[in-house]
């Protein structure tokens, strides 16, 4: 989960607008979220693991922030999407050991600077860090995979307030898209597999969908750029998930965007390479 | 530091870090398990101890049965109908020597109860008994089973809890036993998965504790809806109540459990009471599925609820297990609770509330530190018992696991996961969930034998000492079952045969063993505490009415002193608040004791 790239404006000495902190510029937007998010929901339901689990995952991220930023661009990175990655990993991974949430972590940060092409990062941070250690460590991590509660409230309360902020920062498109095409292949699948449909259904309503479709999929540094091919891809990223789905992977989700993700944004640097190449002139 | 030297070296790091899980992974399994198979001598030389199983020597041939339950359930029968294998240890006959007690679940099925014949046998004798045929069609099946002489008569009685009625038994001087459930005023439909005996207010006269798994109105068999299942995998409240009966002294029973600020509706799956905070009354635990376990401080008169205050009731897990253990020799207990891990799915672990430094009382609480003792994952796991398997002088632990074993190459996992996630409108409607369709859910698992080094460190020697069973294990059961001074451990599996490892130990080590009889106190001595006291250390155990996952240990306490003859003394709290002292009791002997008057 990265942050929009769109520069800050400063505004210090006017009043609080809701307006302004509900616009695209605020790039303190999301981080205000899912600090909300986190809060309600550990506050109610005790979602976290621990707060030292949590608090080792922030501190960690926006630690290699810090200093891969210092060292590697030469002046002080801005932490908010350091801090979204620290708190993504807090709340989805699920380990009873410490570790996992420091090296998810960093790793996420890490993968933002080392695997880099032509200046962008491809892989969403903390998707990447939580594909590899579920991948890598399955026997020591889980992530996010049960409800907050037993209440329609709290979720009710985040597709809505997630909903408008996702719209306000222009990338409802992108959920939206990915939401009707989840729910097409969830009937496919149960028409494929014979399962209940809501069962197929079942995962949508949890939480960890709630932030893998809110702050995953959004991610504006690792999304292509065109509002259409925003859309085509996410759907790949659905369907993708379906296939990984009908082979039984349980962190389907995870694995499609880790997959399809960078694929689409190095077609999409293949294609501008070729619109910018320099013309050739026959001798 | 900007040039390549500087992009390498963070090429490098980063590498170094992805793969650092495997290298983790790597360490971490060459210290945790010790993977050589059994040989005897090994066994003793290294570990003190070796454990055989000899279930069809000893003539006990029982295999648990699971129930048939309504039609509606077909689909996900197999996990459904998941429990009921039980084990408890009595002397029922009071002829010095441990019996078995073992429940089946199915239809029809017979319940067992092995006489224990003295020369390494036992004989089934619950039908002559008149406690085999219990799980009649229309009366739901067995579920668990404890004992406690309820009224004094020095002969202890038996509880057998079903999903359906709950049935009590008395005691007829060890010929026979009477069905004596309308008198006691036991309720009509539980489906319960644990209780436990206890004499809550210390007037010398056994209560009893009920906890309920699905709600009472549910008839498994005949369901008015599909909707029964629980409505959130980890915040389920619409489980079954709870159920605190009075002993009323005249074999009636009063039920007060709201009366006494018992109210939950959580999914109870063990429960286990002793002695937390050294008010002479005993604290109630229970552990619950879906959900935050619950503690409940007594102060003799009434309850409350402090799972949450004390830090045992804040992160919901699946409570399987419920025992005590002073695993460090401080005086003080540990309370193990099992959950789910399975790995890239779910890593709920274990939790070993340990009572933290400098807390005691009413501000007694608790931290998990299963990690740090190394007894945190055990698969699918269920029972538990804390016990000195090898007589060295600290508790050890023995856990039994696996879910459902059917098909070895096709998992359930990814369904269970699926709906697990879903909102409670989906998940609690059974008719949602996906066909298991014979796969196996966390089966054919690896038992754990964690053994106590002393010092905060457990290390699991199963398959060195020899459990390698691979059934689907429930209650786990230990007891001295041949007077011989050592802990025999007893497992029932679901859908599996009950097993009898007979442990053998080194004779270097030595041993004590306490057979309480209360006068003032219940005669069965339940909630009596042993402080045993030898070479600079002390040791504290209490006599426990229900303990483990659906499981009963013998009521003497063992205590093993490693190579150390000499006790100093023994201090014996009786329920009633007596305090009485052995002083310098002989190694190496049972000791029956009885409360002086």
């Amino acid at each position: 989960m990265s942050q929009q790239s769109i520069a800050v404006t400063t505004h210090a000495s006017e009043p609080f607008r809701w307006k302004r902190f509900f616009s695209p510029e605020n790039r303190y937007l999301a981080p205000a979220f899912i600090t909300c998010i986190l809060i309600v929901g550990h506050l109610s339901f005790g979602i976290l693991e621990s707060y030292k689990k949590t608090g080792v995952a922030i501190a960690a991220s926006l630690l290699a922030e810090l200093i891969l930023g210092g060292i590697l661009s030469g002046k002080w990175p801005n932490l908010a999407s350091a801090y979204i990655s620290g708190i993504s990993v807090g709340i989805l991974v699920r380990s009873p050991a410490f570790w996992p949430y420091a090296i998810c972590a960093v790793v996420s940060i890490m993968s933002k600077y080392v695997l880099r092409l032509k200046g962008r990062h491809i892989w969403n941070p903390s998707n990447f860090g939580i594909s590899v250690l579920l991948f890598l460590a399955p026997e020591t991590v889980a992530t996010l995979s049960i409800q907050w509660g037993n209440y329609l409230l709290p979720m009710v309360v985040i597709w809505v307030l997630g909903s408008i902020i996702i719209w306000r920062v222009r990338r409802f498109h992108i959920t939206g898209t990915y939401v009707v095409c989840f729910l097409v292949f969830a009937i496919l699948r149960s028409y494929l597999t014979g399962s209940p449909w809501q069962s197929e259904v079942a995962p949508l309503t949890g939480p960890m969908y709630q932030l893998f479709i809110f702050f995953m999929i959004t991610d504006p540094k690792t999304t292509v750029r065109s509002k259409f091919w925003q859309c085509v891809v996410v759907s790949f990223v659905a369907l993708a998930e379906m296939i990984l789905r009908l082979s039984q992977v349980v962190y389907a989700p995870f694995y499609a965007l880790f997959l399809v993700g960078p694929a689409a944004l190095l077609i999409e640097m293949w294609f501008d390479s070729r619109r910018t190449a320099p013309v050739r002139v026959a001798a | 530091m900007r040039g390549p030297i500087a992009r390498i070296a963070l090429a490098v790091v980063f590498v170094g870090l992805v793969i650092s899980p495997l290298i983790i992974k790597r360490f971490a399994s060459r210290n945790d398990r010790a993977t050589t198979q059994l040989d005897p001598k090994a066994a003793l030389a290294r570990h003190g101890f070796y454990l055989e199983e000899v279930s069809h020597a000893a003539g006990v041939n029982f295999v648990h049965q699971a129930p048939t339950l309504d039609p509606r359930l077909n689909h996900i029968m197999p996990q459904v109908a998941s429990m009921g294998a039980s084990v408890s240890i009595v002397d029922f006959d009071h002829d010095g020597w441990p019996d078995i007690y073992v429940t089946t679940s199915k239809e029809g099925g017979k319940n067992a109860l092995y006489r224990n014949l003295h020369d390494g046998t036992f004989k089934d004798v619950a039908e002559e008994m008149g406690v085999a045929d219990v799980n009649r069609p229309g009366t739901g099946v067995s579920m668990s089973a404890v004992w406690g002489d309820y009224d004094n008569d020095g002969f202890e009685d038996l509880l057998l809890i079903k999903w359906g009625k709950p049935e009590l038994f008395h005691n007829d001087g060890g010929h026979g036993f009477t069905r004596v459930t309308d008198q006691a005023g036991l309720p009509p439909w539980i489906n319960a998965n644990t209780a436990l005996w206890f004499d809550y207010d210390g007037d010398g006269l056994l209560d009893l504790f009920i906890g309920g798994y699905y709600s009472e109105d549910v008839d498994l068999w005949h369901l008015a809806s599909t909707k029964m299942m629980p409505d959130s995998f980890e915040y389920a409240k619409n489980g079954g109540r709870k159920y605190l009966f009075h002993n009323l002294g005249s074999g009636k029973f009063e039920e007060v459990s709201a009366k006494l600020g018992i109210n939950s509706r959580r999914w109870a799956l063990a429960s286990a009471a002793a002695d937390l905070r050294g008010t002479g009354h005993p604290d109630l635990f229970v552990a619950n599925d879906y959900g935050v376990s619950e503690l409940y401080f007594n102060d003799g008169k009434s309850f409350h609820e402090v799972g949450e205050q004390t830090g045992v009731g804040f992160a919901p897990k699946s409570g399987m297990n419920a025992s005590f253990g002073d695993i460090l020799n401080q005086g003080r207990y540990a309370v193990y609770v099992s959950n789910i891990s399975e790995d890239g799915v779910l890593i709920q672990g274990n939790n070993l509330w340990m009572p933290k430094e400098g807390t005691s009382g009413e501000n007694l609480k608790f931290e998990n530190l299963a990690r740090d003792f190394g007894v945190e994952i055990g698969g699918w796991s269920f029972g538990a018992q804390f016990g000195d398997l090898n007589n060295d002088g600290t508790l050890d632990l023995y856990l039994t696991n696996g879910y459902v074993s059917l098909d070895r190459n096709r998992s359930y996992w990814y369904d269970f996961s699926k709906i697990a996630g879903g909102h409670s409108l989906i998940i609690e409607d059974a008719k949602n969930w996906p066909a298991m369709e014979g796969r196996s859910l966390s089966g054919y698992q690896a038992k754990h034998v964690w053994l106590n080094d002393g010092s905060g460190k457990f290390i699991d020697v199963a398959q060195a000492v020899g459990v390698t069973d691979t059934y689907d294990g429930r209650a786990v059961a230990l007891a001295d079952l041949w007077n011989r001074g050592v802990l025999d451990v007893v497992v029932a599996n679901q859908r599996g045969p009950l097993l009898i490892y007979k442990n053998t130990v080194t004779p270097e080590n030595k041993w004590v063993e306490f057979e309480l009889e209360g006068t003032k106190s219940n005669r069965s001595a339940i909630g009596a505490q042993v402080t045993v006291f030898w070479n600079g250390q002390q040791q504290v155990q209490e006599v426990s009415g229900g303990s483990g996952f659906a499981a009963q240990n013998q009521r003497r306490l063992h205590f093993g002193l490693g190579k150390i003859a000499q006790v100093e003394k023994a201090v014996i709290r009786w329920p009633g608040g007596q305090i009485q002292t052995i002083e310098n009791p002989a190694a190496n002997e049972i000791h029956v004791i009885k409360e002086s008057s």
